[in-house]
């Protein structure tokens, strides 16, 4: 009964992003301006980076709902993801930067530097960045990973050496130094591949990407947990030694989805850098990454959709109350929000919702339950096989 | 314009000429100069200062002390100047015979802004023989640092007549220093100058030294080579010894901000994110303090810290309970939530702390036992930093008797080894949680008192350490105050040891990307607790 339910909240889910990820762009460019039907550009922009946002809960969610890992620092994939297309739509800019310099950024101009560091050849080749989007998150979360699964360092501590990562990556990336424009970050992109970042066709397609990305996360996510291995990460959220003694190798199986879930973060970080046209260290803060893990928590850990859910919700309210005469609350309602969802609402809205439709449907007349069942089996026969 | 500025230019050369010429009656050079004060003439005035500071002469020092303070006395018809006294006595500029009385047509010497820098420069070198010990001792090293020929006289005047030892070395040092710069001083002079110089030891000596030149006799530059390597390498010895006193502060920084969250963290199991926070209502809480004792008792400045000790740890200490009660043991065995929903709690905080205390930093004064500094050496410790180490060790020795010997130390350390079982042997597992809740918070608030000695005071306070803090526990192992004071000192040394090879920033990266690789292979700490319990 669960499986089904969920079935058909996932394809509710599916249907809604494809919708907005067909109808938003497009009542963006074909309705004239100022129509009631006619979505903004500047909304467009702000929805793109919710949906980004989504994403990078997915992959939250992935390895805190299904697998146990508290990660405090998973904005730090998420930012280098960011930055490796940063750095590309800066080799993009050339000689309309201020300084006109064909190869340096501007930034490395001002600072006297005659030539491009190593790590930065190759970025103004789109497919080298988008392969740098995985890479580079995916290889940290590997090294990382690797160290810390393979000496068995779990809960609270994974959660505070992410954590430090984070803080540690910050640091670094604030100093001029280290090559990726200090504290200003990377800004003033013109083109992607070629078309204008700002334009509104532009903006319409990287929405139209961001929804794509955000379905096929889901459905990596959700073949993912589904499979034999989504079991097995299941039973080591649920009992880690357990699993161990039963032979299942923990580490392989946790290094596996935590470098997955990195790879999505740093997906989403790619498709956000152009949307929102600036990236700076200030992602890396471990607040950002903490505030994400709040999105996953209030629209329920565990269930694919909710931290989706959990994100956008999330974000929207964020939007709407630092924008208006509350501002100075936002962060009394955000704390309230973290201590209220662990105290209150632990599974989240949607995980809520789906206990609360089990024990009203587990209410039911018998006869009716049957029928139920009775529906359902074939369903859950096809699955098996 | 022009036609001013050169009509000017020729009164003053006229009056020079009539200086030289006209008034020849004058006995020696001093003399001479002491009068020019009474032509109430800038240029005049400023000659003369020249003179009457480089003349030697004993009454110098009172004469341009005088000047400056408007009791340099001069007669325009007996071209004669006096010198008031601060005892309102009076005597004879030029000789120094006491006179009995100013005449009444005398009136004190002008003085403009530029003649202002040449009374303080004059003083300069004239405070070599100031009553006052400071001053004599700063102009010494003043004249180290210039070696100026001219300076020699006055100095080896000064050291005639000085008395205190710390004086005299500087004058001595100083003295060595003009001599080996001085073209005409005799080898031995010169390499009786390398030999003082090389004692006094530290980086200005070395900078004395390196730029003597090519033309000294080779003996010299043979000595102040060898000179150079010894200082070079005492002050290796040295700057060991500051990164080591340096990291000994930051160290204490970190213990006394980790010192509770080890206490939450290690009998309770709780990740307390929300610690940076009483850390920074501790702080707040002495800056009350001092505001209420600026207003109303201002005699009470230097105790403000005592108060604020106390108080700090009880309102610190009640937020902790009242945290305690109202989140933290509904999520028991759930640290994952914890940790969220004290981060939630530690926003709000913060912004509560803005929202009544402003965005911006609040100043907190040092009472006057903990500003200012010592040398030890060639180091310089400040009293802040001293006494906040003190304070730390102090505040760690008492916590450590409170878990030894008391009761409520007895049930701490039951339930930090086996809840469950202290559970069944009747312990009220429930208080003994809400109490060490409230003492690691109190001991939070106490630290927030001495970090508000050294850090800005702002609602950021907490968040600026509690990662750190999380490190030094993290890294010393739960359960154990000695884990944390280990791992608070070896992280604090580490990192200013780090931070002249590597910058401050990256050493701090570096510290971090360490401790990741060390809790890989000790994933409970240094100190870690053995037993079963500690795996459930």
């Amino acid at each position: 009964m669960l499986t089904r339910s969920l079935d058909r909240g996932a394809a509710i889910f599916l249907a809604v992003v494809a919708a907005c990820g067909i109808l938003i762009p497009l009542s963006n460019l074909l309705l004239p301006a100022g129509s009631f039907l006619q979505v903004p550009t500047y909304l467009v922009a702000l929805w793109g980076k919710y949906v980004c946002y989504a994403i990078l809960a997915l992959s939250i969610d992935l390895i805190w709902g299904y697998c146990g890992i508290l990660s405090l620092g998973h904005g730090a994939f998420f930012a280098l993801g960011g930055y490796a297309m940063g750095m590309y739509l800066m080799r993009q800019i050339g000689t309309r930067g201020v300084y006109g310099n064909p190869i340096l950024p501007d930034f490395m101009v001002f600072l006297n530097w005659q030539k491009l560091p190593w790590y930065w050849y190759g970025f103004d080749m789109f497919w080298f960045a988008a392969l740098m989007v995985l890479f580079v998150p995916g290889l940290l979360a590997f090294c990382f990973g690797w160290l810390a699964f393979r000496s068995r360092v779990t809960g609270v501590y994974l959660s505070i050496i992410t954590q430090a990562m984070t803080y540690a990556l910050l640091l670094a990336f604030f100093r001029n130094d280290f090559g990726f424009g200090g504290n200003n970050g990377l800004t003033d992109f013109k083109d992607i591949l070629g078309f204008n970042v700002q334009a509104e066709g532009t903006r319409a397609a990287l929405f139209a990407l961001s929804c794509l990305a955000l379905i096929l996360s889901f459905l990596i996510c959700r073949a993912v947990v589904s499979s034999k291995l989504g079991k097995v990460l299941i039973a080591i959220r649920d009992a880690e030694s357990r699993s161990r003694f039963l032979g299942y190798r923990v580490e392989s199986y946790k290094l596996f989805v935590f470098t997955l879930s990195a790879c999505m973060a740093g997906v989403a970080g790619a498709l956000y850098v152009p949307q929102v046209g600036i990236i700076n260290p200030s992602e890396f803060a471990p607040g950002n990454s903490i505030e994400a893990v709040i999105w996953v928590a209030v629209g329920g850990r565990g269930t694919l959709v909710g931290a989706a859910l959990g994100a956008i919700v999330v974000n929207y309210a964020k939007t709407f109350f630092t924008s208006g005469m509350l501002a100075p609350y936002w962060l009394f309602m955000l704390g309230a929000l973290f201590i209220l969802v662990t105290l209150l609402l632990p599974k989240g809205i949607v995980g809520t919702f789906n206990a609360w439709r089990e024990t009203s449907k587990e209410r039911r007349p018998a006869a009716s339950a049957a029928a139920e069942d009775g529906v359902t089996e074939p369903k859950m026969a096809e699955k098996a096989r | 314009m022009p036609t001013n500025l050169s009509a000017r230019l020729c009164t003053f050369v006229l009056s020079l000429f009539l200086i030289a010429f006209a008034l020849p009656a004058f006995a020696g050079p001093f003399e001479d100069a002491v009068a020019k004060f009474a032509n109430d003439d800038y240029s005049d005035t400023d000659e003369a200062i020249g003179v009457v500071a480089s003349s030697g002469n004993k009454l110098a020092f009172p004469i341009i002390s005088a000047l400056q303070d408007g009791r340099l006395m001069a007669d325009p018809d007996s071209k004669k100047v006096y010198v008031t006294g601060t005892d309102g006595k009076s005597i004879d500029a030029a000789t120094g015979e006491p006179v009995a009385s100013v005449p009444d047509s005398a009136s004190a010497v002008r003085l403009n802004n530029r003649l202002r820098r040449s009374v303080d420069a004059a003083l300069g070198s004239l405070t070599l023989q100031s009553p006052d010990l400071g001053a004599r001792l700063q102009a010494a090293q003043s004249v180290f640092k210039s070696h100026e020929e001219t300076a020699l006289e006055p100095v080896e005047g000064a050291l005639a007549k000085e008395t205190n030892k710390s004086v005299k070395t500087a004058l001595g040092e100083a003295r060595a220093a003009i001599l080996l710069f001085k073209s005409d001083a005799t080898e031995v002079q010169k390499l009786e100058a390398v030999a003082t110089i090389k004692a006094r030891g530290d980086q200005e000596a070395l900078a004395l030294l390196s730029d003597i030149g090519t033309d000294q006799p080779a003996s010299v530059t043979k000595a102040a080579a060898s000179a150079i390597g010894s200082i070079q390498s005492s002050l290796a010895v040295w700057s060991t010894v500051q990164n080591a006193w340096y990291g000994l502060s930051l160290g204490s920084v970190l213990l006394l901000a980790a010192i509770g969250l080890a206490i939450t963290f290690g009998v309770m199991g709780v990740i307390n994110m929300a610690h940076g926070e009483m850390v920074m209502i501790g702080a707040y809480t002495t800056f009350v303090v001092q505001e209420v004792i600026r207003t109303r008792y201002p005699a009470l400045f230097d105790y403000s810290l005592l108060i604020a000790v106390p108080l700090a740890f009880l309102v610190a200490g009640a937020i902790g309970v009242l945290i305690e009660r109202s989140i933290i043991r509904f999520l028991y065995g759930r640290p994952l939530e914890t940790l969220l929903a004290t981060w939630g709690l530690s926003l709000v905080l913060q912004q509560a702390v803005r929202t009544m205390f402003g965005p911006t930093n609040r100043e907190v004064g040092n009472p006057s036992w903990m500003s200012g500094a010592f040398d030890l050496g060639q180091i310089t410790i400040t009293y802040n930093r001293l006494w906040i180490l003190v304070f730390t060790l102090a505040v760690f020795m008492i916590l450590l008797a409170m878990l030894r010997y008391t009761a409520l130390g007895l049930e701490m350390r039951a339930v930090t080894q086996n809840r469950r079982m202290a559970a069944s042997m009747g312990i009220a597992t429930s208080r003994v949680d809400a109490l060490t809740f409230g003492l690691g918070s109190g001991i939070a608030g106490i630290a927030g008192v001495a970090l508000s000695q050294i850090d800005n005071v702002s609602p950021n306070l907490g968040q600026s350490y509690i990662i750190d803090s999380f490190m030094v526990v993290v890294f010393g192992g739960v359960g154990n105050l000695w884990g944390t004071l280990v791992g608070a000192f070896t992280l604090g040394i580490a990192n200013k040891f780090l931070e002249p090879v590597a910058g401050a920033v990256l050493g701090k990266i570096a510290i971090l990307v360490l401790i990741i690789l060390f809790i890989q292979k000790r994933p409970r700490g240094l100190f870690a607790l053995k037993g079963r319990a500690v795996e459930a």
